[in-house]
């Protein structure tokens, strides 16, 4: 009982300080949007050739939706060294309760407030053309849960025993820039150099985006185009995602547990 | 039952000993000081005791309960108010006190009506519903305090709680915590290098280089000074030391406000002190000033030490700390 009042008063925390937030709200909008609408306009007319009659928009929407979820999942997460510079942690630290609850709490803290974003942006696909039915959407919703579970518990594992902010510029330029480019995010990944392909495949993010992508041109596009355009079958996609999750969630949960 | 019972208590880091097997008590419902110089190891000592770091040997009893074998019970009965502020300063000062409850297990109603009184006791009712950024630093650790009695402690550990504040500020939140002692009833442990501030503790443990060097109350330990203490302040203060060694048989002590003398009567000595200055050296020693005094804590930490608190230069990790905290009003 205790366990489920910590993970729910960190979770509650989180989604507080977003709520309260609306300024980060609207500018953490602002970069996919200019994503989408830029090189969605911009790149369209040229890779029309390409895209086998797809609108590229519509092939580029889940690939900006999983950025969303994306970014918002892992600077959550990494909001764990803010409080450690700003003393914070301390405060959660010092109290009687789970660490592991606290991780955990985190966890559904970032899932939550990626979600939040992520749902945001599937509300303004109708402005790049590109309509859900609601079976659609729920799928949607559960691919964006995991992801944002499986990359809060990536950004939780970075953040345990990370010092200084200085450290997270670094991940961001090293690794999650790479991660959401190799991802298939902006382009198919069906001829792309080999070490290319690589990388995507112990990507997680690659899976979420193709979950995503697969889930949103159903029905849009002729089956033979579709399976051209994406890597794996859907159940594919959903085992490795959790299967990352869970990789990175344990040791995530170790190491926090362990903090001086 | 005492609140505290630190047994040998040590922690080392790397080859530097930090804590050297401090044992000490304090009883319930005391006011305790651990007094010393930047580096003492009075942070370390706190962060032990309330189980943010382990002894690497060692052990302590806090509220009844070990400090390695019950970290949880241990945190359950402490309150805390460290150096730096640990607040969410995006919550307002109420959300911060609702997420403490809440991570305490404070039943709502309960909660409500201590924090209510409890803001009101740091004079903070009118700014609840506020964001603790837009707080000045005097009124953070006030919250903060109220924060550290939420779930009623059965021991408040302060570590340097008026660092950084101005010399009002400083005042204001001693009368708050005095204030907090005498209604709730709690023992108080803190923290300081001043001197004032540990004055009015009932008992404090003078801590240097790692170890206790005296624990004592305030008036017991101003007594190891025999008496009184006269300044003297002349031309050539290393002349004079020696001159009052070999003319008087006194044990003076160069400091840089002049030459500290400790006498049973000082009134009766003075005379006979401006005389062997005067005359017996050659050529004469010229006396800029005399003054008389009771014994400080200042004097007894010299006398311990053989050097002022006040003399150390603030560490290069407190001047980081203060700056951040310049820094840091986001």
């Amino acid at each position: 009982m205790a366990f489920l009042k910590t993970i729910y008063t960190i979770w509650y925390r989180d989604l507080l300080r977003f709520l309260r937030d609306r300024a980060r709200i609207i500018s953490s909008l602002g970069q996919p949007l200019l994503f989408l609408i830029v090189f969605g306009n911009g790149l369209a007319p040229a890779v029309a050739a390409g895209m086998g009659g797809v609108d590229f928009r519509a092939f580029l929407f889940p690939g900006i939706l999983s950025m969303a979820v994306l970014f918002t999942a892992v600077f959550s997460a990494v909001s764990i060294v803010w409080d450690r510079e700003f003393g914070f942690l301390k405060e959660v630290l010092v109290a009687p309760v789970s660490r592991t609850a606290v991780a955990l709490g985190k966890v559904a803290g970032g899932s939550t407030t990626a979600l939040i974003q992520g749902s945001l942006i599937m509300l303004l696909a109708p402005l790049v053309g590109v309509r859900f039915t609601l079976p659609q959407v729920l799928t949607l919703v559960v691919m964006m849960i995991l992801v944002a579970a499986t990359m809060t518990s990536f950004g939780i594992l970075i953040a345990a025993r990370m010092r200084s902010m200085e450290g997270f510029h670094m991940m961001m330029n090293f690794l999650l820039m790479p991660m959401f480019f190799v991802s298939g995010a902006f382009f198919p990944l069906r001829q792309v150099p080999l070490w290319m392909e690589w990388l995507a495949r112990v990507d997680p993010v690659t899976y979420g985006v193709d979950a995503m992508r697969q889930t949103a041109l159903q029905g849009l596009v002729p089956e033979p185009i579709l399976r051209m355009l994406i890597l794996h079958p859907l159940e594919v996609n959903l085992i490795a995602l959790i299967a990352f999750w869970a990789l990175f969630l344990i040791p995530a949960v170790w190491l926090f547990s362990r903090t001086e | 039952m005492n609140a505290i019972e630190a047994e040998r208590l040590t922690r080392r880091f790397g080859d530097f000993t930090a804590v050297r097997e401090v044992s000490f008590e304090v009883r319930e419902g005391e006011l305790f000081a651990f007094l010393g110089p930047n580096g003492a190891g009075k942070t370390t000592t706190i962060n032990m005791l309330c189980t943010l770091l382990r002894p690497t040997a060692g052990t302590a009893r806090v509220g009844g309960h070990d400090i390695v074998r019950e970290p949880h019970a241990v945190r359950r009965r402490i309150g805390l108010v460290f150096q730096d502020p640990s607040l969410d300063d995006r919550l307002t000062a109420w959300q911060n006190l609702a997420f403490h409850a809440m991570l305490y297990d404070v039943p709502r109603r309960v909660f409500e009506e201590r924090a209510k009184r409890l803001l009101e006791l740091v004079d903070l009712q009118d700014h609840a519903h506020q964001e603790v950024r837009t707080f000045s630093g005097g009124m953070k650790r006030r919250l903060e305090l109220a924060r550290g009695l939420l779930h009623q402690p059965k021991v408040l550990f302060l570590d340097e709680p008026t660092l950084g504040l101005d010399p009002q500020t400083r005042r204001h939140i001693w009368d708050y915590i005095l204030r907090l002692r005498d209604t709730e009833g709690t023992t108080v442990f803190f923290t300081t290098h001043y001197m004032d501030e540990a004055e009015r503790a009932d008992r404090i443990a003078i801590i240097d280089h790692g170890r206790i060097i005296a624990l004592d109350t305030p008036d017991n330990l101003k007594a190891m000074i025999g008496g009184d203490v006269i300044l003297v302040r002349t031309s050539d203060d290393a002349r004079a030391v020696e001159r009052l060694r070999e003319a008087l048989g006194l044990d003076p002590r160069p400091t840089a406000e002049g030459v500290l003398v400790e006498a049973p009567r000082g009134d009766q000595l003075i005379p006979r002190l401006l005389g062997v200055l005067q005359n017996g050296a050659e050529p004469p020693l010229i006396v800029h000033s005399i003054s008389l005094r009771r014994p400080s804590l200042e004097d007894v930490f010299i006398k311990l030490t053989g050097r002022a608190i006040r003399d150390e230069e603030a560490s290069p990790l407190e001047r980081m700390r203060l700056s951040r905290r310049l820094w840091s009003r986001r």
